[in-house]
């Protein structure tokens, strides 16, 4: 198993909790987004999903489209403010006096997906990038200092690139701005929300190189969302696996990758394409779309859709197994759990 | 399990392909670039600028006094002695009085739309950029001024208040307040979807900063090409509100009340009369055309 990569973490100036506190803990995060014309029902995005992110590790996030994994993403940095749930970043409950959500957001910064829609079209890339620190309460000239830097450090030639405007650079090039415009406050922790998934495959091994330089240079921690398996795999330590708003496994990342707990983990691991290809796969290994996110199905939500699916799964809820430590791995199954009555218990 | 991608480890240094070392140029000077190639554009732009300028110098182009009347000399055709473009029914010579009422045409043209458009843009980008309840109020009482047709609206503002310039000015305002809040406040909506404007919150910027550095600059294209297309509607409407007595009062020259009191001479010196029309015609074709140019060159998806 690989070790997980924060043995060279040190510690933040600005660290409160110490080695041992996690960087930023997710405690039953949810938010319902109400549907206009359907009598006060709502698309339950986020549903209950709790996690924690230790210091300089990278925890992935994957699961399909529409499960969550953007709003979740939102969530941690406040953009969509949760119904419920708490967020504790280094041992301070975050939007109370311990933590306002403006000192959360010098420390924690965001990568969109869409490198295009997260620069303004109408601002040269330098002063999108020092749009941060000025904000921050840097002078203008320092902030725009700051924006070279940053550019050189992401492999943009501040000079060349610095004064050109969004429509003037690549696909590749954007997102390396967007990742200078992210680091450009000096946070601790970043959130990437599918940062390489609209890139083309020689680009998306570029960037994601850089993350993994700039996570050593710059000592963060990466929340890393993205839907391709192979990507996270290749960044993360360890991986949180939802499904239509749950998490439904979480652990470290060979663990998950070779043993997976929960049904879906290992239909979503089936899925992947191979690159042997006497190893083809013939069917799907997952079938339909996933269920509304309106009316998510009673008791498992996976039940709909799960191959061993019983009378247990259909009424009760079962819930993630509690975190035992940084190697702990769980998941949210029937079949893991003694008391269920599930009649195949798998002791993993 | 060995489908894991394979990468290097991080290179140094990125070998990136410098794009072609073109000018760079920003969103502006590449619409000055497409205006700087349009003949056309340019063509009618000289010419509104021409008149512009001949209002602003009137006083030194005009040979006469617009004032002065001539009991003798009233009503001639064009050419009569020295007044190459006739004189109106008090003969005041009609090149002196067209000069001066294009101050008062242009003022009435340019000066409701720049308000409007303050005030109206100001309103659009807050109502965009709050959306929920804000917006709705702000938009639904704009929708309360949309129900009115544009001149009758006019009509019945001026009416009330009573005639003269400013009061001209005022209602011509009120008019264009709506649809100037409707276009900024589309614009705004549309930026407000963007990321970069979450990426900004998220660098922990304050409502109005964002507004300030990044809606503003998006916003500012369609409002501005609007506003130019709304000059020459307002020139047609001002002339309107004072053919009907509404607007600018005698003997103030203004093209729409020259007009008006001409036009119970049209078979005396049907030319004569028909200058004042003209000049509004013209002028108001000019800056639809160039608002046209202006457009073309703008409206462009970067």
């Amino acid at each position: 198993m690989r070790p997980l990569s924060n043995g060279d973490f040190r510690l933040d100036p600005r660290d409160r909790g110490g080695p041992l506190q996690p960087l930023l803990i997710a405690r039953d995060l949810r938010k319902h987004f109400p549907v206009k014309g359907t009598g006060g029902k709502s698309v339950k995005a986020v549903d209950g999903v709790s996690f924690t992110v230790r210091k300089g590790e990278t925890l992935g996030v994957v699961g399909e489209s529409g499960c969550g994994k953007s709003t979740l993403a939102r969530l941690l940095l406040h953009l969509v403010v949760p119904d419920a749930g708490e967020l504790v970043f280094d041992g301070d409950l975050v939007d109370t006096r311990e933590l306002p959500v403006d000192e959360l957001r010098r420390q924690v910064q965001i990568v969109f997906q869409d490198s295009y829609s997260s620069l303004n079209p109408r601002m040269p890339v330098r002063d999108s990038v020092a749009f941060g620190p000025f904000v921050q309460g840097k002078k203008k000239q320092q902030a725009r200092d700051i924006a070279g830097e940053m550019l050189g450090k992401v492999g943009l030639d501040p000079d060349l690139f610095g004064p050109r405007y969004p429509h003037e650079l690549s696909g590749g090039q954007k997102q390396r701005v967007n990742i200078a415009r992210a680091l450009a406050t000096d946070p601790r922790m970043v959130i990437l929300d599918e940062p390489v998934s609209a890139l083309d495959k020689s680009v998306e091994a570029q960037v994601l190189n850089l993350l993994r330089g700039l996570k050593r240079q710059f000592n963060l921690t990466y929340l890393f969302i993205s839907h391709d398996l192979n990507v996270v795999r290749y960044l993360s330590d360890r991986v949180l696996v939802m499904y239509l708003g749950r998490a439904v496994e979480i652990g470290p990342i060979d663990a998950v990758f070779e043993r997976p707990l929960h049904p879906y983990t290992r239909a979503l691991l089936a899925s992947r394409p191979s690159m042997d290809p006497a190893r083809r796969i013939e069917e799907a290994p997952i079938s339909g779309d996933p269920p509304n996110p309106i009316d998510p199905p009673s008791g498992c939500r996976f039940h709909t859709r799960c191959p061993f699916a019983e009378t247990p799964c259909e009424t009760t809820d079962p819930a993630l197994g509690i975190w035992e430590g940084p190697q702990s791995h769980v998941a949210a199954c029937h079949m893991h759990d003694v008391a269920s009555g599930h009649s195949r218990l798998a002791y993993g | 399990m060995t489908d894991a991608i394979v990468l290097d480890e991080p290179q140094e240094a990125f070998e990136e392909q410098a794009l072609p070392a073109t000018r760079v140029r920003g969103y502006w000077q590449s619409v000055f670039y497409r205006l700087r190639h349009d003949p056309v554009t340019l063509v009618f732009a000289t010419i509104v600028l021409l008149i512009v300028l001949a209002a602003v110098f009137a006083p030194l182009l005009a040979p006469f006094d617009p004032y002065k009347e001539s009991i003798v000399g009233r009503l001639k055709p064009l050419g009569w002695r020295d007044h190459p473009l006739g004189t109106d029914e008090l003969g005041r010579d009609m090149l002196s009085r067209l000069l001066f009422g294009g101050r008062v045409s242009l003022l009435m043209g340019v000066v409701p739309v720049l308000i409007a458009s303050m005030v109206g843009g100001m309103l659009g980008v807050i109502g965009g950029f709050v959306g929920g309840r804000t917006n709705t109020a702000i938009m639904r009482t704009m929708d309360v001024f949309y129900a009115f047709p544009s001149v009758l609206l006019a009509v019945a503002i001026a009416g009330a208040m009573g005639g003269g310039m400013a009061n001209g000015m005022l209602a011509l305002t009120l008019v264009f307040i709506p649809p100037m809040c409707r276009v900024a406040e589309t614009a705004t909506t549309q930026v407000r979807a963007l990321d970069f404007i979450e990426a900004a919150r998220a660098s922990g910027a304050r409502t109005m900063t964002i507004i300030r550095y990044h809606v503003l600059g998006n916003v500012l294209g369609p409002v501005f090409i609007y506003a130019s297309s709304l000059v020459s509607v307002s020139i047609l409407l001002a002339s309107g509100l004072s053919f009907l007595g509404l607007g600018v009062r005698p003997p103030l020259p203004d093209w729409g009340l020259m007009l008006s009191t001409l036009r119970q001479s049209i078979y005396v010196v049907p030319l004569v009369c028909a200058l004042p029309g003209l000049a509004i015609f013209i002028t108001s074709i000019c800056c639809n055309l160039v608002s046209d140019g202006l457009r073309a060159a703008m409206d462009v998806r970067m």
